[in-house]
């Protein structure tokens, strides 16, 4: 064989490969859109799933709480540093407070919030969903007549929909808050300028594209986690692979759907 | 009661069962025994609906499990019970709210009712004080006796077994073996039993099923099947390395295997 046909061949497996991994990629975001469609689907019938409904955004809102919070803290802090030195040089540091707050609100409130969740809560809900497919939990809940769509992935779906604005608006407040001491008690920043800017340039616009996009990740995370745990193959390996892949999904897929989100709000 | 209808499961390549045609009839215990990957918990699983078939019928009563409505398959669940292979207890629950579970959720019986039935289930099982023990703080052996009263909380009316005796030491294995033959005489209970244990499976039986390769190879009472003369039948029974059950399944050549090389062609034997 010469080279030149070597080299056809190689591209030919190469874009064979990407071909397939495309449509597998694509099958896999069906089977996902089927099975959180049909779960969610028993949310209007009974039994109503309340009371799990309540006990996972318990599990999952209270137990992330204090990572939101560090990440939130550190995350406002850091802007403040940066936009200061960035600002100090055309003299305009009193602009700092509009500027944390835009990039808190708008972009890093909810990103942050979300891949902070991905990891602390999404990569837990797929090795739960995993073991029980592996140590059979998920059948004997279907001979015991309860359907595990409607009692596992469901609750765990809507308590992550519902639990991320909310992680979100706290990372914001505490973003915010570390931001300023950090703008004014440290740098010395006036700190009714960067109160002063803060309200004047964030219109009700801002908090709500910040609000949807936290409420569109907490579904993708819910869906892509429970997914994951859902079909990951019945072994030690395969939850240990699908919770990888929910956390790697769920990211890139985070970070997709802001950029298209983004692209709406501007 | 219970019918199935050339049943056939493959898993790729795998013929896990074939052409199966059984009959449980009610209020007796049917023991399916079998080598091991013979395909015993594959076809308790069809039965229970936890899997299609690949082709052919599970008829319950005039219910066909392929074409049959989900509302109408948790009704007929919530008079069955099933003992899995490796108990399956629900890691997020203790022993005692484990065994109340299918109260709960499908009864409105008051606590104090649930909590005296709970306590009668486990007084059966022997593991009374063990409530507040998490699955992961019991031995094998326990938890598949706490999923085995989990299973009876009902007083379901059919019940599934897969492997009951496995693990379990010989006296809580004879408890179990009793209990499940003494509820299906007393109660109007059907069993269905998985195990490749043959002195419990028959001793218990009163019919048996025996697969071999995923096909019945015999059916009768526990009597016919310990007289019979078919050649493999004996061999099961008398546990006998050798005879026409190879021990090994493997479809290669031994000596091919030991002397394969990397990069050389494989040969079939
Ligand atoms: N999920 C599956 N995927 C692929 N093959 C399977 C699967 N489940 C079972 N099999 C195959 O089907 C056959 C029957 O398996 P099954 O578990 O029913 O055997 P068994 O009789 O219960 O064995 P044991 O006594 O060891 O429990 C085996 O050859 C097994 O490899
Ligand atoms: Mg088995």
């Amino acid at each position: 064989m010469n080279k030149n046909g070597a080299a056809q061949d190689a591209m030919w497996m190469f874009f064979g490969g990407l071909g397939r991994w495309f449509l597998r990629a694509l099958e896999n975001m069906g089977d996902a859109a089927v099975l959180s469609a049909t779960s969610l689907g028993y949310l209007f019938m009974r039994p109503w799933q309340g009371k799990h409904i309540v006990l996972q955004l318990y599990a999952l809102g209270v137990g992330s709480f204090v990572i939101i919070a560090i990440t939130g803290a550190f995350t406002g802090m850091v802007l403040a540093l940066q936009g200061y030195y960035t600002l100090a040089k055309f003299g305009s540091e009193s602009l700092l407070g509009s500027g944390v707050a835009l990039a808190i609100i708008r972009e890093l409130g909810p990103v942050l919030g979300a891949l902070m969740m991905i990891g602390r809560a999404g990569s837990s809900i797929t090795a739960e969903i995993g073991i029980m497919r592996v140590t059979e939990q998920l059948d004997a809940l279907q001979m015991m007549a309860i359907n595990p769509k409607a009692r596992v992935i469901l609750p765990r779906i809507i308590a992550m929909l519902i639990a991320l604005p909310i992680l979100v608006t706290m990372f914001d407040i505490i973003g915010l808050a570390a931001g300023y001491i950090v703008g004014v008690e440290l740098l010395g920043v006036n700190g009714g300028a960067f109160i002063g800017e803060m309200i004047a340039k964030i219109t009700p616009m801002d908090l709500y594209a910040g609000w949807i996009k936290a409420l569109g990740f907490g579904v993708l995370i819910g869906i892509i986690s429970t997914y994951m745990g859902y079909r990951a193959t019945p072994t030690t390996e395969g939850v240990a692979k699908a919770t990888t892949q929910a956390v790697v999904v769920g990211s890139v897929g985070v970070l997709m759907l802001d950029y298209i989100l983004t692209s709406f709000f501007l | 009661m219970i019918r199935t209808e050339n049943l056939l499961r493959r898993f790729g390549d795998v013929v896990a069962l074939n052409n199966i045609n059984i009959h449980i009839k009610p209020h007796q215990t049917t023991v399916i025994m079998g080598g091991s990957g013979s395909g015993k918990t594959t076809l308790l699983r069809l039965i229970a609906g936890l899997e299609p078939p690949t082709a052919g019928h599970i008829w319950y009563g005039k219910d066909d499990l392929s074409h049959i409505t989900q509302k109408r398959l948790y009704q007929l669940r919530a008079h069955m019970g099933m003992v899995f292979q490796y108990s399956a207890l629900l890691n997020s629950l203790n022993v005692y709210d484990n065994v109340a579970f299918p109260l709960t959720e499908h009864t409105r019986l008051d606590s104090s009712v649930v909590r005296t039935m709970v306590t009668m289930k486990l007084e059966q099982v022997g593991l009374r004080g063990f409530e507040h023990f998490m699955p992961s703080q019991l031995s094998g052996g326990m938890a598949k006796r706490v999923a085995f009263a989990r299973a009876l909380a009902m007083d379901p009316e059919i019940v599934f077994f897969d492997e009951p005796t496995s693990g379990l030491d010989p006296i809580s294995a004879g408890v179990v073996t009793s209990l499940i033959s003494n509820l299906t005489k007393r109660t109007k209970m059907t069993s269905i039993v998985v195990t490749h244990d043959v002195h419990a499976g028959l001793g218990i039986a009163d019919h048996v099923i025996l697969l071999w390769q995923g096909e019945v190879i015999a059916e009768g009472t526990a009597n016919e099947i310990r007289h019979s003369d078919d050649a493999r039948v004996r061999q099961f029974i008398e546990g006998r390395p050798d005879g026409p059950i190879p021990f090994s399944r493997s479809q290669t050549s031994y000596v091919e295997d030991l002397l394969y090389k990397p990069g050389t062609v494989r040969m079939s034997r």
